[in-house]
């Protein structure tokens, strides 16, 4: 009986730790080739969520088939954000690898973001509505699994795989791939590097996109809805190693499982202090993350 | 009209200037020497040529065209192209993979498959390699493969950065074959050099260049018998 317990909490952290992990995946890819921590990316879900919340709201589209439309307005937003307000700051820092200053300005985004959201939508908590997937549950046995969480794995799962077949079998892939490991001999190859920093941005925010579908009928939108997850990613691409994507997926697991088991044997604030704890250790003995970068993409 | 046409370029690193009103030219079909001691500005003066660096002063003309107020990739578009020093290859990255990034823009993808052929004909060793990653590979192969990409680009000037450096004895005369071999195929290449003796006794002229300035040009021939060159490069 208790097995059961034990084995349904398994089962909901590695669904819920897969959709924290696709939050990640976002992140370490603009990581990986920008050699920046977006810290609006959090930011880049609210703004997804409530893409998706308003799209079902006035269509009525299944939140799955919203997923179409707000991937590519995602990606126009981040593509526009790093063209416009990301660049500039790179070019006026050409010398500089990894401008602390980009942080900065991705930190005043994530502000100016959230504000925004609270002055146009106010602090209301929302709940997707038409939401077909409202408390939908399978069962397996004495196993109940929530159906928008599994959707929310396979979507994972499928949009990893998706990222790791455009990076190794497109031209736009290898030359992202050949920005991220050196920019200049890159640019010998005749690859524009901010076209390169534009679309890996994009993407970066078309994941965040397609998280925040995966999220949006399980979850709340309200203005800072992002700030957990941007948090937690933070630690995820960390944990997995910045720059990885398996690291992301898995460190995101690992997440899900500490959230979901862990109550069952101490109170919810020992679990958190477990996730930094995890974290600092990771930066001590492991800086490079557990699954490294070294045989990444 | 010569291919490349360099009028008195001066090149800065910040406040320090590196190369001083420099002048230079390559017609079609040649080879091109430069050589000159470390820190002579020879790498400087490529990366200017392939616009990772903005000269201050001069111009950089190449079939007729300007291209110093030009961005890296329009650079190689135009066709000329840049196989740096230290090979710089995508390490984490496959074999074929950079070579098939060699081949990026918009010129040469078309031509990516027979380009990928005619380079593993001229190394059949990187075929048995493709998939192996750069980085696993030997100093020799690896500059196999840093030629092998700047192939791929279809270049119309080969700008070679000190091919021979770090390499052995056997292994540098196997490059430095394979250069004149893509001469005679009729690539016109400038070569970066400082084995003096083995570089301009394949090209047709030569560059000496001391403290950001040519010291010295012309035939290669006449180069190499000069007396300065002789004590200061050849040791004799
Ligand atoms: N990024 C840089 N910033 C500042 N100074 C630089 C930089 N790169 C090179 N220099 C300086 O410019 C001068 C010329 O360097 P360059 O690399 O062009 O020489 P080189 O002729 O290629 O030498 P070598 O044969 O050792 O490769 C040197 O004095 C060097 O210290
Ligand atoms: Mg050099």
């Amino acid at each position: 009986m208790d097995l059961i317990f034990l084995l349904q909490d398994v089962i909901n952290g590695i669904l819920m730790g897969s959709i924290y992990g696709l939050v990640a995946l976002g992140l370490t890819l603009v990581f990986g080739v920008l050699k920046i921590i977006n810290f609006a990316h959090g930011s880049f879900l609210m703004v997804g969520m409530y893409v998706a919340y308003w799209i079902v709201a006035y269509t009525g589209l299944h939140p799955y088939l919203a997923l179409f439309l707000v991937a590519p307005i995602m990606y126009f937003f981040g593509y526009q954000m790093q063209q416009w307000l990301i660049r500039p700051i790179f070019v006026a820092e050409r010398d500089v690898r990894e401008p602390i200053t980009v942080i900065i300005v991705t930190t005043g985004v994530w502000y100016v973001l959230d504000n925004l959201a609270l002055l146009l939508f106010g602090p209301d908590y929302r709940a997707l509505s038409p939401n077909p997937l409202k408390g939908e549950m399978i069962e397996i046995g004495e196993i109940l699994i929530s159906t928008p969480k599994l959707f929310g794995f396979i979507i994972t799962v499928l949009t990893a795989a998706g990222l790791y077949w455009f990076l190794l079998k497109t031209r736009m892939g290898r030359a992202i791939r050949a920005t991220s490991l050196d920019r200049d001999a890159a640019s010998l190859m005749g690859i524009s590097q901010w076209k390169i920093f534009n679309v890996a941005f994009g993407i970066g925010t078309a994941i965040a996109g397609i998280a925040a579908v995966v999220l949006v009928p399980v979850y709340n939108v309200y203005p800072t809805v992002g700030v957990p997850f941007d948090v937690k990613s933070f630690v995820i691409v960390v944990l997995g190693g910045l720059g990885s994507i398996p690291g992301a997926l898995l460190g995101g697991v690992i997440i899900g499982l500490i959230e979901s088991i862990g109550p069952n044997f101490m109170t919810s604030t020992w679990t958190e202090a477990i996730v930094y704890g995890l974290f600092l250790l990771v930066l001590f003995f492991k800086p490079s993350g557990l699954f490294g970068q070294k045989y990444d993409w | 009209m010569s291919l490349l046409d360099i009028r008195g370029i001066d090149v800065f690193y910040g406040d320090v200037q590196v190369v001083y009103d420099l002048s230079l030219t390559v017609n079609e079909g040649e080879v091109v020497s430069i050589i000159g001691g470390n820190g002579a500005g020879k790498s400087t003066l490529l990366r200017t040529i392939s616009g990772l660096l903005k000269p201050a002063g001069g111009e950089i003309l190449f079939d007729g065209q300007p291209m110093h107020t030009r961005l890296p990739e329009e650079i190689v578009e135009a066709g000329l192209i840049h196989v740096p020093e230290g090979r710089r290859l995508f390490s984490l990255m496959s074999v074929a993979d950079n070579l098939i990034v060699g081949g990026h823009n918009k010129r040469a993808y078309p031509h990516v498959p027979q380009n990928l052929a005619k380079v593993y004909e001229m190394f059949p060793r990187l075929q048995e390699r493709a998939a192996q990653l750069a980085m696993t590979l030997s100093g020799g192969e690896q500059q196999m493969v840093a030629i092998g990409r700047g192939l791929m680009a279809m270049p119309k000037l080969l700008m070679l950065d000190e091919p021979s450096l770090g390499l052995a004895p056997l292994l540098i005369q196997e490059i430095f074959r394979t250069v004149r071999m893509i001469a005679d195929l009729g690539t016109t290449v400038l070569l970066v050099e400082q084995d003096v003796r083995h570089s301009l006794s394949l090209s047709d002229r030569g560059y000496v260049l001391e403290h950001g300035r040519v010291a010295m040009e012309g035939d290669a021939k006449e180069l190499m018998d000069n007396p300065h060159i002789k004590t200061a490069y050849l040791g004799i």
